[in-house]
């Protein structure tokens, strides 16, 4: 029985494997010390194997003998066992997000991570749709009721704000407004991962992934199909349980 | 039993040196706790190293008064920021070079109550130091020689001149003839600025000692650099780099001697097998932008995420000793002309085009038997940044992993960098 488990900044993310297929996961909020949520987690499998990945592992190490793996790792083994082909992976979470290649048998050849800013991660979608008063689900749903969208011009989250705010105040309804926002995500998701390379296809993982209207802005913007798998967050958990364990 | 590591202070010098005492106390606890975890706790140093510990005890004290010493007989003692700046010519006049370039974030706000914030953390840091009064070495100098080799560097020399005397030395952006011509002439112009400090000219046998002086410097760097290529390493890549700073503040001479008995040692070691990681260690080469003291952030997740740095193409390192200059020359005019020469080759981004540079960076890559290239930016420096481009194509077409980063001095990005370097390491064991 081996357990991944993925420390993030907003989640903490754990699945179970066992057997060669996912027994259960788990998705919770990190709170104030994501280590204590993994901990608890993990008492529920005394005798598992633990492989911890995402920014808390080093913190969760000292409370407990494990692996640890980078997120890096743990997104390439987990995308590359839910899609085999696999070559150009998104991960778009709460607080970064990262493009990374792997060569033809599945290593990582190069990966890019975005800097220090909140542009083009979960966080800044979050900013936006609670601005606009909206829940996270309808925020994208509301940005598919439209094909009009403006141009959002800054991509600093405290810029973006307020011009959020003055479309508003100038009356431009708020789906537009939602779908304009999506729009600059895409727009800089895509730019990203343009930089980097992609292939024929671009696999796209992380919370974010759940949000139908950015895949399919996505998929216009770069104009290759986009992968997603049934649970997108999941996919560095999983990537970290199947991770060989070296203690 | 030997006295625990302390960085040394002495409010009565720098309050003659017009410090501001207050504030600069707390420099040196600081620092103390920042080289021991960094640097103290590494296991099984050379012994040799004794050397340079204790020139980081003598930072603000030791070395102070030495400089103070020599000046109190008249003779030079210039601030420079750029490897472009012949320190030679101020050897040859008796006096003392001593590279000012900042690499602290406790003077980065001071700076930015003048200075625009996006701007390269090295000058901000530089220049907070002196608008500060929290060095000692920008309050000993006579005058700052800087340069015209990046625009934040060049604009900024404006406003230092201000708080200190400041000449600018024009480095040309290209390397053809012409430039070359004009390049001697800024060289003479600095050697008058130089001599008029002590009153005295340099005469050719001034300038030919001190030409031997700095080349024996510069080659002992070489030698120190080429013993720590083998593998498995018989030095850290964090004790390299801070070797390659105090060449910077350093008594050439005494400071040559230091690193020949180092590198003794090392070949010793190399015979006995004796290794500061194993062989199977990833070894990593830095390129880019300086480091200068006490920046030591990157190396240290380096090495702290299981990997070793084995090179630093950079100007705190390679770029400053791999070249030297000719001595066979019979007048001063071909002294200075051969002078010009060597510092030609050195191979800054603020150069267009550079691709000297590439080939050197991949040349030094299979010296040092490195498995992969971290290419460190300091933020905001543009024309490292887009010569990243670049080196980043010939690693491509090459197979060698490559990872460019941007950082700054604080502290907010370590967490992000210690995930990327871990990676990057991973990538590179597949
Ligand atoms: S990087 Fe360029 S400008 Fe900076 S010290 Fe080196 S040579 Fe001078
Ligand atoms: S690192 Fe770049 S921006 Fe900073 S001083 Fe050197 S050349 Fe200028």
């Amino acid at each position: 029985m081996k357990v991944g488990i993925d420390l993030g900044s907003r989640t903490v993310k754990a699945v179970l494997w066992h057997n060669d297929e996912i027994i259960s996961h788990q998705i919770t909020e990190s709170s104030f010390d994501p280590h204590r949520q993994a901990l608890a987690f993990l008492d529920q499998y005394p005798s598992a194997a633990v492989v911890a990945t995402g920014y808390g592992r080093h913190l969760l190490q000292q409370h407990r003998p494990l692996n640890v793996i980078t997120e890096i790792k743990a997104h390439a083994i987990g995308a590359r066992h839910l899609f085999a082909e696999c070559r150009t992976i998104l991960d778009v979470g709460g607080q970064d997000s990262k493009v990374i290649l792997l060569d033809e048998s599945g290593r990582v050849s190069s990966f890019q991570m975005n800097d220090k800013c909140a542009a083009g991660t979960g966080r800044f979608l979050e900013m936006m749709s609670v601005s606009l008063g909206y829940e996270l689900e309808e925020f994208g749903r509301a940005a598919a009721e439209t094909d009009e969208g403006t141009a959002i011009n800054s991509m600093c989250a405290v810029f973006a704000e307020s011009e959020v705010v003055s479309l508003k105040n100038r009356g431009v309804p708020p789906s537009v407004i939602a779908r304009s926002v999506h729009l600059a995500v895409a727009g800089r998701l895509a730019a990203m991962v343009s930089k980097s390379g992609y292939g024929d296809h671009l696999f796209f993982c992380g919370g974010v992934a759940n949000n139908q209207t950015l895949v399919k802005l996505l998929e216009i913007q770069l104009g290759v199909p986009v992968r997603v798998p049934p649970n997108p967050s999941i996919t560095g958990a999983l990537g970290a349980a199947l991770h060989p364990i070296r203690l | 039993m030997s006295e625990p590591f302390k960085i040394k202070s002495d409010p009565e010098l720098w309050e003659k040196l017009g410090m501001d005492v207050s504030r600069f106390s707390g420099m040196p606890p600081m620092l103390t706790t920042a080289y021991t975890n960094i640097f103290l706790s590494q296991k099984n140093r050379p012994s040799e190293m004794a050397y340079f510990d204790n020139m980081i005890e003598n930072i603000h004290t030791g070395r102070i008064h030495e400089i103070m010493a020599v000046k109190e007989t008249g003779k030079p003692v210039i601030g420079t920021f750029c490897v472009y700046v012949p320190e030679e010519l101020i050897v040859a006049a008796g006096g003392i070079c001593v590279g000012l370039c900042g690499g602290a974030q406790g003077s980065i706000a001071d700076a930015e109550k003048i200075l625009p914030r996006n701007i390269c953390p090295m000058v901000k840091s530089a220049f907070g130091f002196k608008i500060g009064k929290i060095c000692p070495y920008f309050q000993a100098v006579d005058l700052v020689y800087g340069e015209t080799t990046c625009d934040a560097k060049k604009k900024t020399w404006e406003l230092l001149d201000r708080y200190v005397p400041t000449h600018v030395m024009e480095i040309p952006q290209m390397k053809r003839e012409r430039d070359k011509k004009l390049w001697v002439e800024e060289v003479k112009d600095f050697k008058a600025a130089v001599d008029k400090i002590s009153g005295t000219e340099t005469e050719f046998d001034d300038i030919a000692g001190a030409i031997k002086t700095i080349n024996a410097k510069r080659a002992a760097l070489q030698r120190l650099n080429n013993l720590r290529h083998f593998n498995p390493s018989p030095i850290s890549g964090r004790d390299m780099l801070l070797i390659e700073q105090i060449a910077f503040y350093d008594e050439p001479v005494r400071f040559t001697e230091k690193v020949h008995a180092l590198c003794n040692e090392l070949d010793k070691r190399i015979k006995d097998g004796v290794a500061v990681a194993p062989a199977s260690t990833p070894r990593i080469l830095v390129s880019g932008t300086p480091m200068a003291l006490p920046n030591w952030k990157l190396h240290n997740i380096i090495e702290s995420s299981g990997a070793i740095v084995v090179n630093e193409e950079s100007c705190i390192g390679t770029r400053y000793y791999k070249d030297l200059i000719d001595e066979g020359s019979t007048s001063v005019d071909q002294q200075l002309e051969r002078l010009t020469e060597r510092y030609m080759k050195i191979d800054c981004s603020c150069f267009t085009p550079n691709d000297e540079r590439i080939d050197q960076v991949i040349k030094e890559y299979e010296e040092s038997g490195a498995q992969g290239i971290i290419d460190y930016c300091l933020q905001f420096c543009h024309t490292y940044n887009i010569e990243a481009v670049k080196l980043r194509e010939a690693c491509e077409q090459r197979g060698i992993p490559f990872m460019a980063i941007e950082s700054d001095y604080s502290p907010d990005d370590v967490g992000q960098l210690q995930t990327r370097v871990e990676a990057f390491i991973e990538q590179i064991q597949g």
